[in-house]
Order: structure tokens, then C-alpha cells, then sequence
């Protein structure tokens, strides 16, 4: 960039682009952090619905035990 | 074991010590990129989210903010790539009124519009060159490229930006 075009494009530029200030973080961003880390966890827990489902299955193999050769050949 | 060795193996109080420790360094070095501090906290977090899921990929024998560093770009660059739509801008800025503040006003903007339409990674290069004027080395780094595309990149920005800039009349 030694040329003069390319220097007056950058002296242009450099007064068009907003200035960052002083590029300084205001506040501490790890409550923010542990926020973001305990909403992605629940995605991997065991929901209640899972429960459900579970029971739902439980309850079927307790009436019908002749599903139960089925489901072991499905797994 | 160190405190990135732990890190690395899942333990949460090390990557709150690794994120307190660095957090600043990565916002700071996100907001030059991304110019928008409330942008640049949100990436912050969006960064060190991505640190704490890859961190079986991170090498604990290795420095730790050059690989935070090339994660932060990249998470600034995606953040720039959607904020691309057209930009409409005027057809011409009328020319012979350099001294009007308004017409300079009415330039600046038209300027920061044009570069704001750049392809994310090469604004990314140019402000950090051109703006910032970090070595070239720095933003290869940082960028996980060789300093031969960093120049390529910011040659292509420059010829793209005056290409936009000649169209609406400004000849810098």
C-alpha cells in the first residue's frame, strides 16, 4: 500500500469506519458465559418427556410381554 | 495438571479461569473487527461457546490465545457474512463540493456502506490491515492463511471497494 491512491483510499476509509473507542470490555461476561452453558444442557439431559415416553413403554411390555422378543430384535 | 490441561479435559472451574483470564484479550480483538461493541460482547460469548465445545481439539501444549484468536476471527467473519444484504446506495454523490460538511458527511457514508458490501473475509482483512494496520503476519494468524492470500484478500477489497466507490462518483 506504498501507493498514493491506495493511501488516500485508506486515509478515507480510516475517517468513514466508525472508531472502536477504546477496544476496552466494560463487564465481566462469564455470567453471561455460565447462562449460555446451562441453557445448551438440559438438551442432553433426560427430559420429561423422555420419562414419559419411557413409562409409556414400561406399561406396554407389562401388559403385553409378548412385545418384549420384538422390541429386542428392534434394538 | 495445568490449568489448560484441565480445561482441555472438560473441568469447568479451569475454563472459567481460562475464559476470565482471556476474555478481554478476545473482545478486544473482536470489536476491532466487528466495530460494534454490543456485536462484539455477544461474539465474545458465541467464541469462548465454541472454545468449551472444541476443546478436545486444543493442544494444551500449545499457546492458548492464537488458537482463541483464529476462532474469535472466524466467529466475527460469520457474524459480518449475513449483514451483507444490498446496501442501497445513492447512484452519484454530486462532485465539486469538497468543503461542504454535509457532502463530506454524505461520502463518509456512502464509503463505509460500500466497504460494509465487501465479501466477509476479505472486510475482515481489509479493516484489520488498513484500519487497524496490523501486520500481515498478525491477521494470517489469526485468519489461519498464509500471509501470501492476506495480501491477495486485501488487494482484492481494495480493487473491489474503489470499483464501488468510481460508480457512485467518488474517486479516491
Amino acid at each position: 500500500m506504498n501507493d498514493p491512491r491506495d493511501e488516500r483510499l485508506r486515509a478515507l476509509l480510516k475517517s468513514s469506519i466508525a472508531p472502536v473507542g477504546d477496544g476496552e470490555l466494560q463487564r465481566d461476561l462469564w455470567p453471561e458465559m455460565l447462562r449460555r452453558l446451562n441453557s445448551q444442557a438440559p438438551a442432553r439431559q433426560f427430559g420429561p418427556m423422555d420419562w414419559l415416553a419411557a413409562a409409556l413403554v414400561g406399561a406396554a411390555l407389562l401388559v403385553f410381554p409378548g412385545l418384549v422378543p420384538v422390541l429386542l430384535y428392534q434394538l | 495438571m495445568d490449568l489448560f490441561e484441565r480445561f482441555a479435559a472438560g473441568d469447568l472451574d479451569a475454563f472459567e479461569t481460562v475464559f476470565r483470564q482471556s476474555q478481554r484479550e478476545v473482545y478486544g480483538w473482536i470489536v476491532r473487527i466487528v466495530r460494534d461493541s454490543a456485536a462484539a460482547e455477544d461474539l465474545t460469548i458465541e467464541t469462548f461457546w465454541r472454545i468449551y465445545r472444541w476443546r478436545h481439539r486444543f493442544d494444551p501444549t500449545r499457546p492458548f490465545g492464537p488458537w482463541a484468536r483464529r476462532i474469535a476471527t472466524h466467529a466475527a467473519i460469520d457474524h459480518l457474512r449475513p449483514a451483507h444484504p444490498v446496501v442501497p446506495l445513492p447512484l452519484n454523490i454530486p462532485a465539486g463540493r469538497t468543503e461542504d460538511p454535509v457532502w463530506q458527511r454524505e461520502v463518509r457514508e456512502c464509503v463505509a456502506g460500500a466497504f460494509r458490501t465487501l465479501p466477509a473475509q476479505l472486510e475482515a482483512a481489509a479493516t484489520l490491515a488498513l484500519i487497524e494496520e496490523c501486520p500481515y503476519e498478525e491477521i494470517a494468524a489469526a485468519l489461519g492463511i498464509s500471509v501470501g492470500t492476506v495480501k491477495s484478500r486485501i488487494f482484492r477489497a481494495v480493487r473491489m471497494l474503489r470499483k464501488k466507490l468510481e460508480r457512485l462518483g467518488i474517486h479516491p
